[in-house]
């Protein structure tokens, strides 16, 4: 006997409500938190470590003391108690934010910061005006000549290097390409050696535009992380750039170069280098040339930095398949607009991940420059210390500090976060 | 042995400017490549004039990938002579980009720029190739979009789009640089069957506006409806080449009736 399968609906079933066992907030502990013997212990042990925590702390956070001039006024407030005593923070908190920077002077800092932001602005977020970009262009020397003072010129004649360098790639381009980037690499080159110095020297002559000067080893605290990091990662990732690029190259002598560079970097600690930024490069240099200490500190950071870059990003441009360049290539695009315009786009976007983790590498790691000598926060932390009235502050001093870079560095996780989900064009 | 029987193609094709001319678009002579010491292509001797559509064909492995890919410059011959529209094909990066500009390409995983839109995949090259100012560019793309009938997708992203869609944006994003010469390795084998119809129409149009092309596939209704010659290889070397009715009717090498009498399924 064939069986009887043919059936058809006569009447549609209307939609229902879910039974109450599926949905509600009991349902959701029973399944999150109690959905097994396991895991209830676990639960349990984890709540239990949570309250252990809690309850050690909270008596120092909330028996904290915020004004006193010193640990002794401050011991004498709490009165035997455990309890934090920030007021070293409130006491302090010029230094370390600031250094030993005059502190008539704060304005500088504090306006290289905001003005940061709006150079910072185009680059991140894409709403903002793209005019703005000619401000970023310029704000490295503005910032540079707000915080180290002097004449405006010399760091705008610096920064005139990078527009002669362009100028003299598109006057040699129609001859050569390979003579172009020659050109472009040798022209700010010959100009900052040869000319930048005269030039500036007759600029600052016609318009001075000084500022009072702030030497380097007055810079110190947050100011001095910041500028430090800011810098370092914005070196780094045109570095690293080149040099992921330098490294897939066919010529063999730039490969090599490059290949030696990160490997060498990436081989030695950054401690190291920062050594030798401070005591050997003095060996090496001209005697009486003054190479600003901040300045050689980051471009040890920046290499550092660099060399890690590269490779993450030769990780971005390796997942690329083959046809993107072949497609560029197939439609005439010549090898810096391939790069430009597909495959880095596509490469970068990969990697954003791992170079925000080297960005948040790189801005912890300048606390490595008290080791040289230089006064960032955990420097002062230490100089504080020394005095008199603070000594013994250890925990409210590194709360804080830690607090501060917690604070920078989850921001730069959010925005990685943000900016891939704003690229996110694949739709799989 | 039967007579292997082609598939007709269901459409009218309008023969009115499939004109072959006299003058020469590609010249290949005593051509040889090799990936290091493996012989790819042997000896090919080859001339496509001006308005001809030639179909590839031959087992997998045999160099017909290789031997398109040569004509731009995507792989580089090892001796003798390719002359493209007048340019020979040297290590002199001038002339390849020269010759590039000139020869459109589609692939067969169609290669799209996946961060793009549509329509900026098309703009791209003319802008930042030819120097086209964008708001020309663009009006070209979406004559180019229309014409392979999606101008509706032009802001979408590449992966919103089916395997067929991309297919004609690849080809609409090499029209857009207004190639005289269009190469096609295999560009409907990664596509499911309805959506090769779509993409061999496309194809079709663009024989009947005169394009030159020379097309790497295995849809032989293609090859009957269109082609003017159709060229069989094997091992590296062009074994036999015909006009597709004699070929496909009448093939004289053996390796040739092997190849067919599997392709066509007897
Ligand atoms: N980059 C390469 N390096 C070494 N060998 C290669 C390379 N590319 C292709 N080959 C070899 O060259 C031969 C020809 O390859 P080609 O891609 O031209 O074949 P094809 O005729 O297009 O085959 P298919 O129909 O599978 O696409 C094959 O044997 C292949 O393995
Ligand atoms: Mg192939």
């Amino acid at each position: 006997m064939a069986q009887e399968y043919s059936y058809v609906r006569t009447e549609m079933l209307p939609e229902q409500e879910p039974p109450s066992n599926a949905v509600g907030a009991l349902v959701w502990v029973r399944e999150n938190l109690f959905s097994g013997p396991l895991n209830t212990i676990l639960t349990l042990a984890s709540l239990a470590a949570v309250w252990w925590i809690l309850s050690h702390l909270s008596g120092w956070f909330l028996n904290s003391v915020w004004q006193a001039g010193s640990l002794a006024e401050c011991r004498e407030i709490l009165d035997g108690a455990t309890g934090a005593c920030f007021a070293v923070i409130t006491d302090r908190w010029e230094q370390l934010l600031y250094g030993f920077y005059p502190s008539d002077a704060y304005w500088r800092p504090n306006l290289a910061l905001l003005l940061m932001l709006v150079a910072l602005a185009p680059v991140l977020f894409p709403g903002v005006p793209r005019k703005l970009f000619w401000f970023s262009a310029i704000y490295p020397a503005l910032a540079f000549w707000l915080l180290w003072g002097g004449s405006i010129w010399p760091p705008l004649v610096v920064l005139a290097a990078f527009p002669l360098g362009f100028i003299a790639y598109r006057l040699v381009e129609p001859i050569n390409g390979i003579l172009a980037t020659l050109a472009a690499l040798a022209a700010p080159i010959l100009w900052w050696f040869l000319l930048a110095g005269p030039v500036g020297g007759v600029l600052a002559g016609i318009l001075p535009g000084t500022l009072e000067p702030v030497a380097s080893d007055l810079f110190g605290g947050f100011m001095l992380s910041i500028i430090i990091g800011v810098t370092g990662i914005a070196l780094s990732l045109p570095l690293g750039i080149l040099l992921a690029l330098g490294r897939q190259s066919d010529l063999i002598f730039l490969k090599t170069i490059c290949v030696g560079f990160i490997e060498f970097i990436r081989g030695v600690p950054l401690i190291t280098l920062l050594f030798t930024a401070s005591l050997l490069l003095n060996y090496f240099l001209p005697p009486g040339t003054n190479f600003d200490i901040i300045l050689r500190v980051v471009i040890m950071v920046t290499f550092f930095a660099a060399a890690y870059m590269a490779e993450v990003i030769r990780g971005g441009l390796a997942a690329l398949p083959r046809g993107q360049y072949e497609a560029a290539d197939a439609l005439g695009l010549d090898y810096w607009k391939a790069q430009r315009l597909i495959i880095l786009p596509q490469a970068l976007k990969i990697s954003i991940p791992g170079i925000v983790n080297t960005f948040i590498g790189l801005f912890k790691d300048t606390t490595l420059v008290v080791f040289i000598g230089l006064l960032d926060p955990i420097g002062l932390s230490n100089a504080i210390r020394a005095t008199t009235e603070w000594n013994g502050v250890y925990w409210e001093l590194f709360v804080f500090i830690g607090l501060c870079f917690f604070i920078f560095c989850f921001g730069m996780s959010r925005y990685s976060m943000y900016l891939e989900r704003r690229l996110k064009t694949d739709h799989r | 042995m039967t007579e292997p029987q082609p598939h007709e193609y269901e459409r009218e094709i309008d023969r009115s400017h499939m004109q072959v001319t006299d003058e020469v678009a590609i010249e290949i002579t005593s051509m040889n490549k090799w990936y290091g010491s493996f012989h790819v292509l042997r000896d090919i001797n080859m001339s496509v004039n001006r308005g001809e559509r030639i179909v590839i064909c031959g087992p997998s492995g045999s160099g017909k990938s290789t031997l398109i890919r040569c004509i731009n410059r995507l792989e580089e011959h090892q001796s003798g002579r390719i002359v493209v529209d007048g340019t020979e094909l040297t290590s002199d990066l001038k002339n390849i980009d020269k010759v590039r500009s000139e020869v459109g390409m589609v692939f067969q995983h169609f290669n799209l720029f996946p961060h793009l839109t549509i329509l900026e995949n098309c703009t791209l090259a003319p802008i930042w190739v030819r120097k086209i100012p964008k708001k020309d560019a663009e009006e070209t793309a979406m004559h180019f979009l229309e014409k392979v009938k999606i101008p509706e997708q032009a802001l979408k992203y590449p992966g919103q789009l089916s395997g067929g869609q991309q297919q004609r944006v690849a080809i609409a994003r090499s029209l857009c640089m207004r190639p005289r010469i269009m190469l096609f390795d295999e560009p409907t084998s990664a596509l499911d069957p309805e959506m090769i119809k779509e993409v061999l129409d496309t194809m079709i149009e663009l024989a009947e506006e005169g394009m030159t092309m020379l097309c790497v596939t295995h849809e032989m209704g293609f090859a009957q409806a269109v082609a003017n010659r159709v060229i069989f290889m094997d091992q590296g070397q062009i074994v036999e080449q015909n006009e597709p009715k004699a070929f496909f009717n009448n093939p004289q090498s053996d390796r040739t009736k092997l190849f067919l009498s599997q392709i066509l399924g007897h």
